[in-house]
Order: structure tokens, then C-alpha cells, then sequence
């Protein structure tokens, strides 16, 4: 395959079945290898769009300050985008995320403001919204509202899942910004209709849950629930233990948001195995697990593991 | 039996402190009208205008109880209740 360049090659990633997971010839499940984006993640599909349509709106002009809430992968996907492009990038991410993810951001140019661990991406929200009012010149994408984020989905991902699985019958994948979920799902009830969109969400430890009170609570502004089947509540034991499992059985080596998505997978695909009723379930690989290694996460016992990454932001 | 119910750090002044509690009853509404006799106030909380309150999810056995029928989702013993907030979580 050849490309102009290396963002001409976003996207159409590979579909790969999992044998050695799935129950059974009539239920199989299927995982959308998203870390062979340009930057190696999912979310190179929502930055490069999320700046385009700003472009086009005449939002971001050569010079631009880009500002966004991101602890991860988003902010390494603009920040890529945005040295190709000429703009400058500031990050507003917790500071309880992994040193790979500060390091690939430095590498790409963006500034990093942290803002503090407890609230999570709540108060990285929350921050970067306070900046945004202080520097109006900033242009704040905001990917948790940004419907050019769901609409890179729904014009990409999700036709690529129907044109290589037209017999899909659930979809799956990890519930942050929603923008996957509410892109592919809205994609497949329109064009296959009955096709089950399921979501899993991280449960992270109490540090991250530690509102001061209930309504400062956040659901992002992309959420439409009507979209979902169901949701489902992965701990991060059970991420950890899928994590591994994709790699001792498929030879996959995925982030650990991956394996909270394949719990929920797997969780699907025993039900379907119980009503005795056929079913090709897609799920998404979000990102490989490079950015996860000092976490700990592949060494030692799942115990261990689990110690380590508690209170860390694994999604 | 009963119904296992994971309180989150934020209700658990309702609670002196415990992180999870028993509760009783054929759906996850009276689930919550029994936790609120044991601990009052913590309804209040919870529903409003007879509906979950917007920023709070409760999951039947890790299933968003929004798709099992809401408030009217039946429950039963053995089954585990988790009460979150809402939040934005981690890697975006």
C-alpha cells in the first residue's frame, strides 16, 4: 500500500480473528488492530479529523495554539498532527499517568500543564476550560464534544467493520470520550440494523471517583445512550487478566483498556453461547501496550500487577 | 442472602464509613428504600423525581442497570450492586 503520506495512511486497519478465544465456530469473536494508526492509536481517527473540520471552519489558522484535556493518546494524536501542520500544542493532562505518554508528548512538541491526580480527567476537564477562558486566542477542541470526533468513526471505522464483517452482530469497544461508540453505532444501526453496540468502561480505584460532591460529576457532551445496547463496569483485575490473555492465546500485545474491552467481549459472546444463537462480535484494540510498560502491567503475578496499577489512570 | 451493595468514597459519610452494605428487595428502587431506612438520606441521593440522578450510574453485577430497566431493574440475592459517579475517567 502506498500513501502521499504518512496521515494518508489513517485507518484501514486490519480485522483479525481470535481462534484462540473465541467459544466456538458459531460465536467468534474479532479484534480491529487500531494500533496500527499512525501514531498507535484509535484516536488518530479523531485528532486528524477534529483538526481538519476546525481548519475548514477557519478555527485554526497557521500558528494556532491548540489546547486539550488529554491524558493520553488524543493529545499524542494532535500533537503528531499539529507539528505537521504548524500549530503550537498544550496538553492539560492528570499527573497520574504513565511516563511514556509525557515523554511521546515532549517528542511531538506539545507543552504539557499537569493538573492534580484527584478528579482524574474530571478536573483535566475542568482546567483546561478555565485556560481556555484565559487565552480566547487558544483554540480548545475539546474531544469530549466535538462532533467531528464521533463523525471520524461513523465515516471511517465503522464502514471498514461492515465492508470486513458483514455479518457482525455486536460491536464493542472501550467507553471514554463515547466518540467510537456513539461513530460506529450510530454507522451500523443505520446500515445494519439489529447490530448490538456495547460499551466498557473502565472502573478505576477510588482516587479517580473522588468527587467533592455528586453533581460535579461529568458525562461527555458526545454521550447519547439511545445509541447503546448495553454498558458494562470492567474492574481493573479483570482488564488485566484479558490483557494478558489476548497476549498468551492470539499473541497480541494491546493496552489495558484493550483487555477491559475484551472482557466485555467475552462476557457478550458467553451469553450468546448460552442462547444457543450465532454471533461475530468486533471489538477494538485501542492502542498496543508500549505506552503501559512501565506500569508494570505484563510482569510478576496479576496480583502484582493490579497493586501497581492502582490509582493509576490504565484507560 | 442479600443483595451486595459497593458504596463510592462520596456516600460513605451515609454509611460511617463502610464500603459496601446489605440491602433487600425485588428491584433496584426498593433496593434504595431499604438502604435509605438503614441509612437515611442516602435515597435522596440517589433518585430524584423517582429516576437515577443524572451524574450517578448503578451497575447490576458490572451492567449500567440504565439498560436493564432503570430503577425498575429486578434484583436479586447474591447479586452485586456498584454505585459510581459519573466521571471522565483516564487515557483520552
Amino acid at each position: 500500500m502506498r500513501f502521499d503520506s504518512l496521515l494518508g495512511s489513517l485507518g484501514h486497519t486490519p480485522l483479525v480473528g481470535l481462534p484462540g478465544l473465541s467459544p466456538s465456530p458459531e460465536v467468534r469473536i474479532w479484534a480491529k488492530l487500531e494500533d496500527r494508526n499512525p501514531t498507535g492509536s484509535i484516536k488518530d481517527r479523531a485528532a486528524f479529523f477534529m483538526i481538519e473540520q476546525a481548519e475548514k471552519d477557519g478555527l485554526l489558522t497557521p500558528g494556532c495554539t491548540i489546547l486539550e484535556p488529554t491524558s493520553g493518546n488524543t493529545g499524542i494524536s494532535l500533537a503528531m498532527v499539529a507539528r505537521l501542520r504548524g500549530y503550537r500544542m498544550v496538553c492539560v493532562m492528570p499527573e497520574n499517568t504513565s511516563a511514556e505518554r509525557s515523554q511521546l508528548l515532549a517528542m511531538w512538541g506539545a507543552k504539557i500543564h499537569y493538573s492534580p491526580a484527584e478528579g482524574g480527567s474530571n478536573e483535566a476537564v475542568r482546567v483546561a476550560k478555565r485556560m481556555a477562558a484565559e487565552h480566547p486566542e487558544w483554540v480548545m477542541l475539546y474531544q469530549y464534544g466535538n462532533p467531528a470526533n464521533a463523525r471520524a468513526h461513523y465515516e471511517t471505522t465503522g464502514p471498514e467493520l461492515l465492508a470486513d464483517l458483514p455479518e457482525i452482530t455486536h460491536f464493542v469497544a472501550g467507553l471514554g470520550t463515547t466518540g467510537t461508540l456513539m461513530g460506529v453505532g450510530r454507522y451500523l444501526r443505520e446500515h445494519k440494523p439489529g447490530t448490538q453496540i456495547v460499551a466498557a468502561e473502565p472502573r478505576y480505584g477510588e482516587l479517580v471517583y473522588g468527587l467533592r460532591n455528586i453533581d460535579e460529576g461529568f458525562i461527555p457532551e458526545l454521550y447519547d445512550e439511545t445509541v447503546l445496547t448495553t454498558r458494562f463496569s470492567v474492574p481493573a483485575d479483570a482488564a488485566l487478566k484479558r490483557t494478558r490473555e489476548l497476549l498468551d492465546k492470539e499473541g497480541i500485545f494491546a493496552g489495558i483498556s484493550t483487555g477491559g474491552a475484551l472482557h466485555a467481549a467475552l462476557g457478550v459472546a458467553a451469553r450468546a453461547v448460552k442462547a444457543g444463537e450465532r454471533a461475530d462480535i468486533a471489538f477494538v484494540i485501542a492502542d498496543a501496550g508500549w505506552k503501559y510498560l512501565s506500569t508494570g502491567a505484563y510482569e510478576g503475578t496479576l496480583e502484582e500487577a493490579e497493586e501497581r496499577l492502582d490509582g493509576q489512570l490504565w484507560a | 442472602m442479600a443483595i451486595e451493595v459497593r458504596i463510592p468514597t462520596i456516600l460513605r459519610n451515609l454509611t460511617d464509613g463502610a464500603k459496601t452494605v446489605e440491602g433487600e428487595g425485588a428491584t433496584i428502587a426498593e433496593l434504595i428504600t431499604h438502604l435509605d431506612k438503614n441509612h437515611p438520606g442516602i435515597g435522596a441521593r440517589l433518585v430524584e423525581n423517582d429516576q437515577l440522578r443524572r451524574f450517578v450510574n448503578v451497575y447490576l453485577n458490572d451492567e449500567d442497570v440504565r439498560f436493564l430497566g432503570g430503577i425498575d431493574a429486578p434484583v436479586s440475592d447474591g447479586d452485586t450492586v456498584t454505585v459510581l459517579p459519573a466521571v471522565a475517567g483516564g487515557a483520552r
